[in-house]
């Protein structure tokens, strides 16, 4: 089969692979239908996230339809069934499973022993998401392996369009649990970094549980626009004003009872020269996140508020504002979604026409020209947001 | 110094890890970590300190001995190496001494004075680091006489997780180095295990103490060629948080050159295998399966894992 595979750091290409197999008796093989390319792809691709290997099949955004099937993921699922699948790998047995918390499922990581090393405790393992996240191959190709598949593999009866349903498998859960992670209070004022695919998704969930307004930050003008028309959000273009006074003054000083943190580890600073910092020590290693947003989320955020770092980070960052967050009774949240535990109530909503998420898509390829599709979406080419995959 | 011995809540006497070495040997990651990057970064503020901003050729030096802290660092901060890494540590404190033994020869005045400081900074160092060495390889002796300890929570009721161990014809299902185990009678069973150039090792294994969802031991019985046997307990983890299982294997390595052989079927480093074993048992009797993926197809393998490979699919076997 042909498959999207990581070659070197900046470097992407489409591969002959063998055909995956059914290695465990819950496994599934699903021919995919759609698959896309996510912000966190982008670190992978850009060699932020250790543990990455030449020829790695990337991906982790898919949908298709099952055309195998292990002894026992036979239960609820069939061959011919049409699934979406969540990027997080979870067993549904161990107690974090049982409690929702998917992404941190303490048996779906064979390379645990390199996480605890790396993290403490190791998270769940996650497809075509280095190996340190468990070495699995991933969905940016014609076939897949979906480990726990009873658990991973949700069945789509309507014939609702892939573009409705694919996002289904991360970003949707993903901006979903991000607001749903703030406790939103009717008439709050959450404020997003990022207008990327999570920050859009994350502006339409906020206001679907009640949230007053929603101030969404990022310099790319297309994406601001997208956000304003297509989400409802107001907007702040940090390279035209200074953002924690903007948001002092949206809110008559008081700040947004809750900030989201859309960005992730390869932010970006208005400022050049603290740009170039942190973008130094990244680069040797010192430091190898760059947190602005982090940073500028904690600062903004009002005394007692929440910070939802959703954007994902790999290992350490530097100059956090300790003394704000402790000093202004801050409370943190953070996590990879928990997709699993989002993915049926989402599909409900879909269903009733609350939430269409196809409105972040701006490009449709071929798998063939995935290497491209990574070079438009990472450099904001032709006013991408997101790029969906058709074999 | 290091490794006393306990009695823990059931009864079992066993060697305490010597956890001080451990945190001792961290510290002095995080030093070395401090000093690499002191001496990387701050290179001629650093040389004016030890009082060899004079010299091109000593800053060379002082450069060369950050860019080894860091190597330091490294191997001290992944916890199962740093019992050996803590000499690594002492070479290059005695590389230190001299290179500031050499300095000090041909300096004089306010320069020789800081050489001094340095030396006598050094010299502190060196006792610390030594201590802590020796400390760290009295800890890996423990290990290295055949015992291993390990532990994990598994989201099954006492009984579940007792009923499964005690059928120990399950264990070749997630303790790799076993072949096959054969249920002969009630109490008795004979264990197969694999042993290095395809041979394998036998032995007879009879259960001396069965508690109910609560404890087994097991040890080998006369005449086995590695004398070997192990515990395993289960207590409710409060709150209904499922079962801790803790497990305890110890074997004798004898003196003769086969024997020492047959030993190596208890794994090189049985303290990283009874890690793996425990990782495994928790999946199968958690989802019923070993996870695997492509990077690692046979499962949890510490060993396995600096080999992995790339995550894609194997050709198929036909
Ligand atoms: N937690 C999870 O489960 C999860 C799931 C999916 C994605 N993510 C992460 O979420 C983040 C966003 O993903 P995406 O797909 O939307 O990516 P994206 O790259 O399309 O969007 C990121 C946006 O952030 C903007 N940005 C950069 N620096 C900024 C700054 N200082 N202030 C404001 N905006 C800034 C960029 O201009 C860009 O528009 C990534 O880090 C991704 O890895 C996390
Ligand atoms: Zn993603
Ligand atoms: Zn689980």
């Amino acid at each position: 089969m042909k498959a999207n595979c990581w070659i070197a750091p900046n470097r992407v290409a489409v591969e002959d692979v063998p055909d995956p197999q059914i290695l465990n008796p819950r496994d599934a093989v699903v021919r995919v239908t759609s698959s896309a390319i996510c912000g966190s792809d982008l670190h992978l691709l850009d060699g932020f996230i250790p543990a990455m290997k030449r020829g790695d099949i990337l991906g982790h955004e898919f949908m298709g339809e099952i055309v195998e099937l292990g002894q026992s993921a036979r239960d609820g699922l069939r061959v011919g069934d049409r699934v979406v699948v969540g990027f997080p790998i979870a067993c549904g047995d161990c107690i974090s499973c049982q409690n929702g918390l998917y992404s941190v499922c303490e048996n779906s990581n064979p390379n645990a022993a390199i996480a605890e090393l790396a993290m403490g405790h190791s998270p769940a393992g996650i497809f075509g998401y280095s190996h340190l996240m468990g070495g699995y191959a991933g969905g940016q190709a014609q076939y897949v392996r979906v480990p726990y598949a009873d658990v991973g593999a949700l069945k789509i009866e309507d014939d609702l369009p892939d573009e409705k349903v694919l996002f289904l498998s991360d970003v949707l859960p993903t901006g979903y649990m991000a607001a749903e992670q703030c406790d939103i209070k009717p008439g709050d004022t959450v404020a997003i970094w990022g207008a990327g695919p999570v920050g859009q998704l994350a502006t339409v969930s906020a206001y679907l549980l009640g949230a007053g307004r929603v101030i969404v930050i990022d310099r790319y003008p297309y994406r601001l626009r997208m956000a304003r028309d297509k989400a409802g959000a107001e907007t702040i273009n940090y390279e035209e004003t200074d953002v924690l006074d903007t948001l002092r003054e949206m809110t008559a000083g008081r700040g947004p009872d809750a900030c989201i943190d859309a960005v992730g580890m390869e932010g970006h600073h208005a400022s050049a020269a603290l740009h170039a910092y942190d973008r130094a020590k990244q680069a040797v290693k010192v430091e190898t996140d760059r947190p602005h947003a982090l940073r500028e989320a904690i600062l903004s955020c009002r005394n007692g508020g929440t910070i939802m770092a959703i954007g994902a980070y790999g290992g350490f960052i530097d100059k956090f504002p300790m003394g704000s967050f402790m000093n202004r009774s801050l409370t943190m949240r953070s996590g990879q979604a928990h997709v699993q535990r989002y993915m049926r109530p989402l599909l409900e909503r879909i269903r009733r026409g609350e939430i269409d998420p196809s409105f972040i898509i701006t490009h449709t390829l071929r798998l063939h020209d995935t290497p491209q599709g990574y070079d438009i979406f990472k450099n904001k080419q032709e006013d991408c947001v997101k790029v969906i995959l058709k074999p | 110094m290091g490794v006393r011995s306990v009695t823990d809540t059931l009864g079992i006497e066993r060697a305490a890890q010597d956890r001080g070495s451990e945190g001792l040997a961290r510290l002095l990651g995080w030093v070395s970590l401090g000093l690499g990057v002191t001496a990387l970064a701050g290179g001629s503020r650093v040389a004016q300190a030890c009082g060899v901003d004079d010299s091109r050729t000593a800053r060379m030096v002082l450069r060369a001995a950050g860019a080894r802290e860091l190597g330091h660092a490294a191997a001290l901060l992944i916890p199962r190496r740093a019992g050996l890494a803590g000499w690594t540590r002492v070479a290059g404190d005695v590389l230190d001494l001299a290179a500031t033994g050499q300095a000090m020869r041909n300096r004089r005045g306010e320069r020789r004075r800081r050489l001094a400081y340095t030396m006598a900074a050094l010299a502190g160092i060196t006792a610390v680091d030594l201590y802590a060495s020796i400390r760290a390889t009295q800890r890996r002796r423990v290990y290295d006489g055949g015992r291993a300890y390990g532990s994990v929570t598994v989201n099954r009721t006492p009984e579940e997780t007792y009923n499964f161990w005690h059928d120990f014809e399950n264990l070749p299902r997630f303790m790799y180095h076993l072949e096959s185990v054969r249920r002969t009678d009630p109490r008795r069973s004979r264990w197969t295990a694999k042993a290095p150039a395809g041979r394998s090792v036998q032995w007879e294994a009879e259960i001396i103490e069965d508690r109910p969802n609560q404890l087994i031991r097991w040890r080998s019985v006369d005449g086995a060629r590695v004398p070997n046997g192990g515990s395993v307990r289960f207590m409710p983890a409060a709150g209904n948080r499922g079962t801790e299982v803790r497990i305890e294997l110890e074997y004798s390595v004898p003196g003769r050159a086969m024997g020492r052989l047959a030993a190596r079927a208890f794994g090189e480093n049985p303290q990283q295998q009874i890690c793996d074993d425990l990782r495994r048992f928790k999946q199968v009797i958690e989802t019923g399966e070993i996870a695997r993926s492509d990077g690692m197809p046979d499962g949890t393998s510490v060993r396995a894992q600096a080999r992995q490979r790339p995550a894609r699919p194997l050709a198929r076997i036909a």
